[in-house]
């Protein structure tokens, strides 16, 4: 009788042995198809750069100052389309840094926990509304607003793209920020007020400078987003590439020519629809760099108070 | 009694005035700051809804796309939202939730499983458009799947699952170790007592999270626009096969138009994915509450 029990257990054990290694191989995998997707990123843009950068050199792409990709003759000088990406980030950083920022010393430092309660979950429905929204909120709210103060402003401008893309990266700069703030111990805070600071000075010459490195992380990680922002500007920016550092002028970003370029009749395999992978590619590279350099800032200067 | 101490008293309460004016009048400006952004909610909404609420109605809903403005409803973007969303579910979920289980209850420590994480981490910083350069290249042109719905719901399946894997992750890690001891001693094995147990106590705050980075999928534009969701689709997919279209691609499309109609058509379609968003936020909020007052 024990024998019998005994061999179905290791039976058993068997079993649940084989089950076990499935398992752990079957999730790892799952784990491995995002380290897939990075190498897949990377593949495409290669792949698919290569015939573009085969007739056009990797400087005339870089510093050429004219970008014409889809009427002859042509020219692929990026830079126009880097500029009009600039002009936007630009703008939208000096909106939303600034309000982020204040906003985040308001909710930690100064706010009750009833007007936090209010504030905080604003900014989360800030943050989920969909990117198309704010691209038509920019074309029939703002840009009619920038009209009436100056007629001449065209339908499509930088400035009513760059106020939207402001509004889409604050909640990530005031939540960002305010974490690194609430981060600061309160020991620091009481010291100073032991040697007589007002609130604001404690706020702006100790809690701040104490979270430094947070506050510039999420300012990086802001301009990253801001960067890869793509149907905001696509509605509301315009699409011809411009070198312009005037916010009131039509321009064109990196990602709204993406979209151009897929959504349009561009014949499959020309040298148009290559630049596509091109750009992607470049957009790519500086949105990692970022993302690799908020993430450095925050490993490197962060000041442990445990 | 006065001693040369004192002396400057006068001049330190003139600075402490200064230093007091100072402090109210940076402590409201930052106020007026941080109210501006529900300022800016609220025009967006009043905007939106002022200008898109009188084009609502039963036909609104179920009529195709049409290029008479008064024809014209969400139908078939509406239904296209909906297959795209449950096949992206259906393949962004059990890969998402494996590979947090595997991270946080197999992995060990080694070079392999740490450049995993540092990989999600980053891919959660990609810009969506890039995805869309991804599933338009690989699904749509390599793969051949052409511009379908599974084309466009791999796309957003790779999109969202560093969202899923990280609040995954954070579910995990907050069920108690006890849970995972005492089911040891019982002799369960590894797969056992990670199934069996860790993986239901974690359920509620894997929910959320999912229900979040669907909601994020629905309103993604550019990945779909990119695999080629195209504008005027007048019937509903049948097949995760078929193309396709999708509310903000609809929205896009309206909001592209010149005609003032289309701009209220545009704007009664946003009010359509607010609404469909509004309602699984919702959802996911009573799933958090109501594990929150069980738990405490």
């Amino acid at each position: 009788m024990t024998e019998v029990v005994a061999a179905t257990f290791r039976q058993k054990t068997k079993k649940s042995k084989l089950v076990e290694k499935g398992v752990r191989w079957g999730i790892f995998l799952c784990a491995l198809a995002s380290v897939l997707t990075t190498f897949g990123i990377i593949f495409v843009l290669a792949k698919e750069a290569i015939p573009f950068f085969r007739e056009v050199s990797l400087v005339d792409f870089l510093f050429g100052t004219k970008w014409n990709a889809l009427i002859l003759p042509r020219s692929f000088g990026v830079l126009p389309l880097l500029m009009g990406t600039m002009l936007i980030v630009i703008g939208a950083g000096l909106i939303a840094l600034p309000v982020g920022l204040a906003s985040a010393i308001y909710l930690s430092e100064f706010a009750s926990q009833r007007v936090r309660k209010t504030v905080k979950p604003v900014l989360e429905i800030l943050a989920g509304i969909p990117t198309v929204v704010y691209g038509y909120f920019a074309l029939t709210g703002i840009t009619p607003i920038l009209k009436s103060f100056n007629d001449e402003i065209p339908v499509f401008n930088a400035l009513s793209a760059s106020i939207v893309v402001a509004v889409m990266i604050l909640p990530m700069v005031a939540s960002l920020c305010d974490d690194a703030l609430k981060a600061v111990p309160r020991s620091l805070r009481d010291g100073g007020y032991a040697l007589g600071s007002t609130k604001t000075e404690v706020s702006l010459k100790i809690v701040v400078p104490a979270a430094l490195s947070g506050i510039v992380a999420s300012f990086v990680l802001a301009f990253s987003r801001a960067i890869g922002e793509t149907m905001a500007v696509t509605l509301a920016a315009g699409g011809t590439p411009k070198m312009t550092l005037n916010p009131l002028e039509s321009i064109q970003t990196m990602t709204a020519y993406i979209v151009q370029v897929a959504t349009g009749d561009i014949e499959h395999g020309s040298i148009s629809y290559h630049s596509l992978y091109a750009v992607g590619g470049l957009l790519f590279l500086i949105t990692l760099a970022a993302n690799l350099l908020s993430y450095k800032i925050l490993k490197k200067y962060r000041e442990e108070y445990e | 009694m006065s001693s040369p101490e004192y002396s400057s008293a006068p001049e330190f309460n003139s600075r402490l005035e200064r230093r007091r004016a100072f402090s109210t009048i940076f402590k409201n400006s930052c106020a007026i700051l941080s109210w501006l952004s529900i300022g800016v909610l609220g025009f967006l909404l009043v905007h939106i809804f002022s200008s898109g609420w009188e084009w609502i109605s039963f036909d609104f809903i179920k009529n195709a796309p049409s290029r008479m403005p008064h024809k014209a409803g969400l139908f078939s973007a509406l239904m296209g939202t909906i297959w795209i969303i449950f096949t992206t579910a259906a393949i962004a979920i059990p890969v998402g939730v494996s590979s947090a289980l595997y991270l946080e209850e197999y992995a060990k420590k080694n070079r392999l499983n740490s450049f995993i994480e540092i990989n999600i981490s980053n891919l959660a910083g990609v810009p969506s458009i890039v995805y869309g350069i991804l599933g338009l290249t690989l699904f749509v042109r390599l793969m051949k799947l052409g511009p379908s719905v599974l084309s466009g719901a791999l796309t957003l399946s790779l999109l969202i699952l560093p969202v899923i894997i990280i609040a995954s992750r954070e579910a995990i890690k907050a069920v108690p170790n006890s849970i995972r001891l005492s089911a040891f001693a019982l002799g369960a094995t590894q797969f056992q007592t990670v199934f069996h147990h860790v993986l239901p106590a974690a359920m509620p705050g894997i929910m959320t999270g999912v229900i979040l980075a669907l909601s994020r999928a629905i309103g993604e534009t550019a990945p779909i626009l990119m695999v080629g969701a195209v504008a005027y689709v007048s019937r509903a997919p049948h097949g995760i096969m078929d193309g396709f279209t999708a509310l903000p691609i609809q929205i896009y499309n309206w909001a592209r138009e010149a005609k003032v109609e289309f701009e209220g058509l545009a704007a009664g379609g946003i009010i359509v994915l607010l609404l469909v968003l509004f309602m699984m936020n919702s959802v996911a909020i009573l799933i958090r509450n109501k594990t929150q007052k069980a738990q405490s």
